[in-house]
């Protein structure tokens, strides 16, 4: 019992010398990426120490920054879209993303999320000026280290929509409901009624 | 679908769609309300070209083809 004595101690002081500023890690912390697999290097020196282990793709790419201790004061976003990359690496003050469980605002130092993203708006707030986009749909990681990748299948700038033709496609689809027979039919209407709406809305609003 | 204690599945799962079929067509309509000359330069997009090979006996089958360039 008293084995566990120093280490239920120091967690009570709150920390100890071997932990940062924080109390206590949160499991979705993120501690810096390798750069390479030490038990593979091990491994590979054992066994062939006059050759040089080979270089994994890590070794290459930029190590994921670990989880600062304090609260960063910029988010950094990626916004990717299967065709190009919107956004790379930008450093931002807040990301409001169409969350399906309604519009989120990501702040610098927000928890780690996954959220399914709904046709909306996307408005990334830089200093004093916003951009928008019209989302289709897509995810958005919020990682614990204040990296945000966001990822859509469509999304264009509001002003690059054509009003009548939103209007004509929601009466289209809304047509299309009343005349559906399968729950397919129905459901694909369903789809363009709500991205339909969702168009116009982002247009008014 | 959904059991009384499973969560509540969204229409389109319910109505048997998969989560990118679903994807794509938000995809298409949000394409097909563009202004031009935004809504010509999405003009590829959507088109899909691929080859399936089955292999027996280690030995290629013949290649089925889907495009959507000869569908034109």
């Amino acid at each position: 019992m008293y084995r566990h004595g120093p280490r239920l101690l120091t967690r009570a002081i709150g920390g100890g010398v071997r932990r940062s500023a924080a109390v206590r890690a949160f499991s979705t912390d993120l501690a810096v990426a390798p750069s390479e697999d030490a038990a593979f290097v091990e491994a590979w020196r054992k066994l062939a120490p006059n050759i040089d282990p080979p270089k994994t793709p890590f070794a290459f790419m930029k190590p994921r920054p670990p989880t600062p201790s304090s609260i960063p004061s910029k988010l950094t976003i990626n916004f990717v879209l299967p065709y190009q990359s919107e956004i790379s690496n930008k450093e931002v003050d807040m990301v409001i993303v169409p969350a399906t469980t309604g519009q989120m605002g990501v702040l610098p130092g927000h928890v780690a999320t996954i959220a399914e993203l709904k046709p909306g708006l996307l408005y990334v707030h830089e200093g004093s000026e916003v951009t928008k986009y019209f989302v289709s749909s897509g995810f958005a990681f919020v990682h614990a280290n204040s990296i945000t990748d966001i990822v859509a299948v469509e999304a264009v700038p509001v002003d690059h929509i054509d009003p009548s033709l939103v209007q004509k496609g929601l009466a289209d689809f809304t047509q299309k409901l009343n005349s559906a027979t399968t729950d397919f039919e129905k459901a694909e209407a369903q789809i363009g009624i709500d991205v339909h709406s969702a168009l116009n809305a982002a247009l008014s609003g | 679908m959904a059991s009384a204690t499973a969560a509540a599945v969204p229409f389109w799962r319910a109505a048997g769609m998969t989560y990118i079929t679903y994807s794509n067509i938000c995809a298409s309509i949000v394409r097909s309300c563009l202004k031009e000359p935004y809504k010509s330069e999405t003009a590829g997009r959507e088109k899909i070209h691929f080859a399936v090979t089955k292999w027996a006996n280690g030995k290629p089958e013949k290649p089925d083809i889907r495009s959507d360039s000869s569908a034109d």
